[in-house]
């Protein structure tokens, strides 16, 4: 009985060994797909996020939430932490060159929210990918706008 | 208001959009006309370079000219009240430019539900019984200034903005619908159905209530709604859009000289849509 004992202390003792030893792997952040899995979010585009990572890793639910409130009730449209400006950023080229959606499983939200089994609701609403070029040529556009005046008015003369 | 209000569904279709242009005879029939157009026509390329981004094609069509678009950080103001004009008589029947720009704009289509399909604009045809003069009209969210719709949300997810802009933060709507039933216009509509791919300036989804934001996101950017644009487009210029509380705006001085009238005004809702020629 006594050996038997010693004999699971020695197995607990070298697991706990062995499981600080992949932990300090972890917090290092080497990227590997070891046999710990870790989430590899791709990289966003320019030099920093809008706010430290660390900061944003376990804050950026939170940024959102103000600032969905602060954009819907008020009309304010700052860009620091509009889920637009994130999408924009951090979306990640598919097969086609098109960004992929939510519903593929290398989204840069899905990454992260997969591996924690956090459920994401944002893109049941909002747009999982950036807007086309053709949507955003809604924008502003003063030669479009020319254009299309003297468009109209061809039109009128005619 | 007489006839079904959800009679005419967005067909999708600009048929009749040119056909209230003046008329290839009327256009040639004073050398005048020509000169003054050709003038307008220099004159309007000229203030819409000088000016850059904030003159659209509303500085040649006499229309409301916007404000100039407010600084993102900057939250909307009680200053102002946006509102809409609607000249009927310069609306003709057949024609739905503004029901497809609104639906092109902010992502809203048929699900072949023509009763519960969403609907933030539509056109009415209003006959008085008497007469049997008939009138065609967009009907759309009123942007009341007392909104029943505001009143009755038992989760304070319909809400009225600063400046005046009625609009359902879906974040938090419960999709009770009792603001459907509260408005008289109906004007808003719910999502039966899961969507995909919405556009990234107007979210929608499933469960929650929906209808005419006045196109918030191009108000904020100092542009017009798109289907005062589309209107202007396809040269009828029926709808006009403006501050109601700026005196000098072309809105404001035209309800304050027209006979312009508010839809079921008996309520005392106080709509920031009006129409005139009704």
């Amino acid at each position: 009985m006594c050996v038997r004992h010693l004999f699971a202390v020695l197995v607990v003792g070298l697991a706990a060994i062995l499981g600080e030893a992949s932990l300090a792997q972890d917090t290092k952040q080497v990227p590997t797909a070891g046999r710990t899995p870790v989430p590899l979010p791709a990289k966003g585009k320019g030099e920093q996020c809008v706010a430290p990572v660390e900061w944003m890793r376990r804050n950026h639910m939170t940024a959102l939430e103000h600032q969905r409130d602060r954009t819907v009730r008020e009309g304010i449209r700052t860009r620091q932490f509009s889920l637009k400006g994130c999408i924009e950023c951090h979306a990640v080229p598919g097969a086609n060159g098109r960004p992929v959606g939510v519903a593929d499983a290398r989204h840069f939200c899905r990454t992260c929210h997969d591996y924690a089994a956090v459920k994401l609701d944002c893109f049941e609403c909002h747009a999982s990918r950036p807007a086309e070029a053709a949507q955003r040529a809604g924008r502003i556009d003063v030669q479009k706008d020319v254009a299309e005046l003297a468009r109209y008015l061809e039109g009128l003369e005619r | 208001m007489s006839g079904d209000v959800r009679g005419q569904a967005p067909c999708g279709c600009d048929a009749g959009a040119g056909e209230a242009r003046p008329s290839a005879e009327e256009a040639n029939a004073a050398g005048i006309h020509s000169a003054r157009r050709w003038f307008l026509k220099s004159a309007a390329a000229f203030t819409t370079v000088a000016l850059a981004p904030g003159v659209t094609l509303m500085a040649l069509t006499g229309g409301a000219s916007p404000s100039a678009a407010r600084p993102p950080s900057q939250p909307a103001s009680s200053g102002q009240r946006w509102g809409l004009l609607i000249d009927a008589s310069r609306c003709p029947e057949g024609c739905s430019a503004c029901v497809s720009a609104c639906s092109q704009e902010n992502g809203w289509k048929g699900t072949g539900h023509p009763r519960t399909d969403a609907q933030w604009i539509r056109k009415l045809t209003v006959r008085d019984p008497k007469s049997s003069v008939t009138r065609s009209v967009p009907m759309m969210c009123q942007h009341c200034a007392s909104p029943p719709c505001v009143d009755v949300c038992p989760t304070g997810a319909s809400f009225k903005r600063a400046d005046g802009i009625v609009l359902v933060d879906k974040h938090i709507c419960i999709g009770c619908r009792y603001c459907m039933m509260a408005c008289p216009y109906k004007a808003r509509s719910f999502i039966h159905e899961p969507l995909t791919d919405q556009l990234a300036h107007a979210p929608r989804g499933k469960g929650t209530v929906e209808s005419c934001t006045l196109c918030v996101h191009r108000v904020d950017e100092g542009r017009t709604p798109a289907c005062v644009e589309a209107c202007i487009g396809a040269g009828h210029g029926a709808m006009m859009f403006g501050d109601l509380n700026d005196p000098q705006s072309e809105i404001a001085k035209r309800v304050a000289t027209l006979a312009t009238r508010q839809i079921r005004a008996d309520l005392g809702l106080d709509p920031g849509v009006r129409y005139q020629n009704l």
